[in-house]
């Protein structure tokens, strides 16, 4: 009770001191939420994965294609109910910032394997029906105000030359998580293109989506399809779609290892911020300690005093910035750097780091300065004094 | 000389300055009579703050006896010398040294924390106590609200208010001006006369140390004689 009447008043009594010191502290922990919060977004994708659903690919590299007609085979393959296919299409919209996921995929199928995209009937259709239609996601069209209707001018990077496509639906994402950001296109209509340009590139396909019958057998089914291959012209690997994810995830690692990196160098400094605070508090109330030990109160005592300080303003900082990273994360997750990530929701995981953060910076902060003072001698203290 | 409180014979401490030994007392033999009143006089850094802060239980002598009602408190740990002075010693800084984020009251009520009193009985002694000393109207101050002599008071107060068997007082007019200072030895004597108090009292100020019943004076570390 009185131990926690002095820490308070302690803590309020160099208020310009302790108001620098917290609002450090919630910066860098709003900061270290932010950065552990695009870390997690990083991965939302592969998450949100089925593994209901595997990815054939060439065996070689993504670079390397497949010809389409492996799709009948890997049909024939117990436990297989769909098959569909994709391919990265990577034009440009008016300009390469404007960075977003395109894929030509097989319209008469593709959006059966994926139930977490809501698409109006009618305008599913719609789509089928129109060779140089589009389908896209809720968020992509939200960022740049597309309608259904409207003409979307795509400069190709992979198959050159100015392309057109109009936006026959858009889809919501039934999850937080689901992404919304995609932008389909047919291929069939890629295909003729380039089949009159490049025949020999004709009927290749980069991708095919796979919705198998029972999850719990992914392992052997994907085996079964790689083995129909083996020793074939185009050799394939196939995995979950969470695999084929993180597999992407994994090529961004140095990055996400180095956002990982400073959100942790953010906790570093303010550790030290803090513990220079409470080292110069501690500094300051030598004599006050030691009259508290003449007194009779005991060198923990002191420590105690000096870390529930430390601890007060370790929480005070954390409390704030936690309840700020919030709005923040939203704020950035409707900016356009923000809307690059499907979901960037502050997870239950990141506060509990921000809590622990919180702790170790208050913990460390109070170990130098309160050893210190629960060591010195009496009469060394009190020689502080006028 | 029956009733010796504090027996000191041959004491000596001296302090380490990197490899060398500062001798600070030399061989310093003294008895105070409990109830007894005693000033130790001397130019500043002859060592009485050293010598008392022995007798109070805060620093270690490095050498000689030391015995306080009977009980040689140089064997004790630090934890136990703790107890000790919370239970023996009343001290009063010539600074005051309270607690500046603690009202008048609270400082008063520090040392009680470490008894096994109530809420209710701290709060009636606590009261009686700030009264003696003149403060009632002033227990919620806290100690940048009031002046010198009042802060001295509320030391006095803290320093009386476990009921200590000895006052040990380190220049405890040194910082105020002649009202506050014969008000404050007024009280002291007071304390010894009337609640029979045994004091000893650190004073290089000859009027100040008239207020004791026996002034002993060192130099240099050693115990030159005494005065009255
Ligand atoms: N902790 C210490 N370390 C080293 N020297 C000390 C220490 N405390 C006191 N001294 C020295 O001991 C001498 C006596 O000090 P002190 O007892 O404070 O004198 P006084 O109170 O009579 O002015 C001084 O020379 C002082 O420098
Ligand atoms: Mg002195």
């Amino acid at each position: 009770m009185y131990y926690l009447k002095l820490i308070f008043k302690n803590v309020f009594r160099a208020k310009l001191r302790t108001a620098l010191t917290v609002i450090g502290l919630v910066v860098a922990i709003v900061a270290f939420g932010l950065l552990q919060t695009v870390v997690d977004a990083w991965f939302a994708g592969a998450n949100s994965a089925s593994s209901a659903r595997l990815v054939t690919r060439n065996a070689i590299s993504l670079v390397f294609l497949m010809p389409t007609y492996y799709r009948e085979r890997i049909r024939s393959i117990e436990g297989v109910k769909i098959v569909s296919y994709s391919q990265w299409f990577g034009g440009i919209y008016k300009e390469p910032s404007n960075f977003f996921p395109q894929f030509a995929v097989d319209h008469n199928n593709y959006f059966d394997l994926y139930p977490e995209y809501l698409i109006k009937p009618d305008e599913l259709l719609a789509f089928k029906r129109d060779r140089q239609g589009a389908v896209v996601g809720r968020k992509l069209a939200d960022q740049f105000g597309w309608k259904v209707g409207d003409v979307i001018p795509i400069r190709g990077t992979i198959l050159s030359g100015d392309w057109q496509f109009t936006i026959r639906a858009i889809f919501d994402g039934r999850d937080e998580t689901t992404l919304t950001r995609q932008f389909y296109l047919q291929w069939d209509y890629i295909n003729e293109s380039v089949k009159k340009r490049f025949p020999k590139r004709g009927d290749q396909i980069g991708v095919f989506n796979i919705l198998i019958n029972d999850p719990s057998r992914a392992a052997d089914i994907s085996k079964a399809i790689d083995a129909e291959f083996r020793n074939s012209l185009a050799e394939t690997l196939t995995e979950t779609e969470k695999a084929f994810q993180l597999g992407f995830v994994a090529q961004s690692e140095a990055i996400v290892v180095a956002i990982r990196v400073v959100s942790f160098v953010v906790i570093f400094i303010i550790m030290a911020v803090v513990a220079n605070t409470m080292a110069m508090t501690a500094r300051e109330r030598i004599a006050e300690y030691a009259t508290l030990k003449v007194l009779g109160f005991s060198p923990g005592y002191v420590a105690a005093l000096i870390f529930g300080e430390a601890m007060v303003l370790a929480f005070l900082g954390a409390g704030i910035g936690i309840l700020l990273t919030f709005p923040v994360a939203s704020g950035f997750a409707n900016s356009s750097a923000g809307a690059a990530f499907a979901s960037f929701a502050v997870s239950a995981s990141t506060v509990w780091l921000q809590v622990a953060c919180a702790v170790a910076v208050g913990v460390i902060a109070a170990l130098v300065p309160g050893w210190r003072s629960a060591r010195i001698k009496i009469v060394d203290g009190l020689r502080h004094v006028g | 000389m029956s009733d010796t409180l504090v027996e000191i014979k041959n004491l000596a401490k001296s302090y380490t300055r990197g490899d060398q030994d500062v001798p600070v007392l030399r061989d310093i033999t003294l008895n105070i009579e409990r109830g007894d009143f005693i000033s130790l006089m001397g130019p500043s850094g002859s060592g009485k703050s050293t010598l008392l802060n022995l007798i109070a239980g805060i620093d270690k002598p490095t050498g000689g006896i030391l015995r306080i009602d009977g009980e040689d408190i140089s064997k004790l740990s630090e934890g136990e010398l703790a107890d000790w002075r919370a239970s023996n010693i009343g001290f009063i800084f010539q600074f005051y040294n309270l607690m500046p984020v603690l009202t008048a009251y609270e400082n008063v009520e520090l040392p009680l924390l470490l008894t096994n009193l109530s809420r209710s009985e701290r709060r009636e002694r606590i009261e009686m106590t700030l009264n003696m000393v003149g403060l009632s109207d002033r227990m919620d101050h806290y100690p940048n609200e009031l002046s010198g002599g009042q802060q001295q008071r509320v030391a006095i107060a803290r320093a009386i208010v476990t009921d200590p068997t000895i006052l040990v007082c380190d220049e405890p007019t040194g910082d105020l001006d002649k009202q506050s200072a014969s008000d404050v030895l007024n009280m002291l004597k007071e304390l010894n006369s009337t609640l029979g108090k045994t004091i000893i009292m650190v004073t290089h100020d000859a009027h100040a140390a008239e207020a004791a019943r026996r002034i002993v004076v060192l130099e240099k570390g050693e115990l030159l004689g005494e005065g009255v």
